[in-house]
């Protein structure tokens, strides 16, 4: 399972992915930003259908640099501003690799994920976020 | 005929008022076709794009995709994961 409501741990994912042949170690985490009057993140997903989405870019992922591991945590529910969202950790015997890999799952969660965010702002409103293609 | 359940997720729920729900359609059909019969049964979800990211039994598709008997239909809101 790739999807947590609990506050994401950079360690355990480079557990996962490190190891002695793998000399370049690349992390990507997504945090709330701050933005006018926005306090939090409301994220909610179909999850069944995320998490096997997940396993597939991570499939694509291995196919394409069979010598990297990437994994990939997204948290859900009510993250606060400054709080990560998604990490993944890419490692490979070098670095063009790593960076290469994590840099592919990103771009593949942000356009396939089934997963959507509420804005809660601090006057109690709240909005959904539509797509953006900020990079 | 063929009964294919639907759901709905984020904005698309609030607008159907439900997450999910089951209908009925003369085969062969399309994941337009259910969602022409959603916008019926459904009056909120007629603000919904005129062409909704859809996903049949949990795998993007395009809205020509056809549906089968007991087949799941996923209507997705822009996705903004990450």
């Amino acid at each position: 399972m790739h999807l947590t409501r609990h506050r994401l741990e950079v360690a355990d994912l480079l557990a996962e992915v490190q190891s002695p042949e793998r000399g370049g170690t690349c992390v990507f985490l997504g945090t709330v930003r701050t933005d006018a009057d926005i306090t939090a993140l409301d994220y909610s997903a179909y999850e069944a259908m995320a998490d096997e989405e997940i396993e597939r870019i991570l499939a694509e992922a291995h196919a394409r640099w069979p010598d990297a591991r990437v994994t990939l945590e997204h948290r859900l529910g009510v993250i606060p501003v400054g709080e990560a969202s998604i990490a993944i950790a890419a490692a490979a015997p070098h670095r063009d690799a790593a960076f290469a890999a994590c840099r592919h799952v990103i771009e593949e969660v942000k356009k396939r994920l089934p997963i959507w965010k509420k804005e809660l702002r601090g006057d109690g409103s709240e909005q959904w976020v539509e797509a953006h293609d900020h990079r | 005929m063929a009964k294919v359940s639907v759901r709905f997720f984020a904005r698309y729920a609030e607008l159907a008022g439900c997450s999910s729900s089951a209908i009925n359609l003369e085969t062969p059909a399309t994941v337009a076709d259910v969602i022409d019969r959603v916008r019926a049964v459904f009056p909120g979800t007629q603000a919904m794009p005129p062409r909704p990211l859809a996903a049949l039994n949990q795998r993007h598709v395009k809205l020509d995709a056809t549906v089968n008997e007991g087949d799941e239909v996923a209507l997705l809101p822009p996705l903004s994961g990450g």
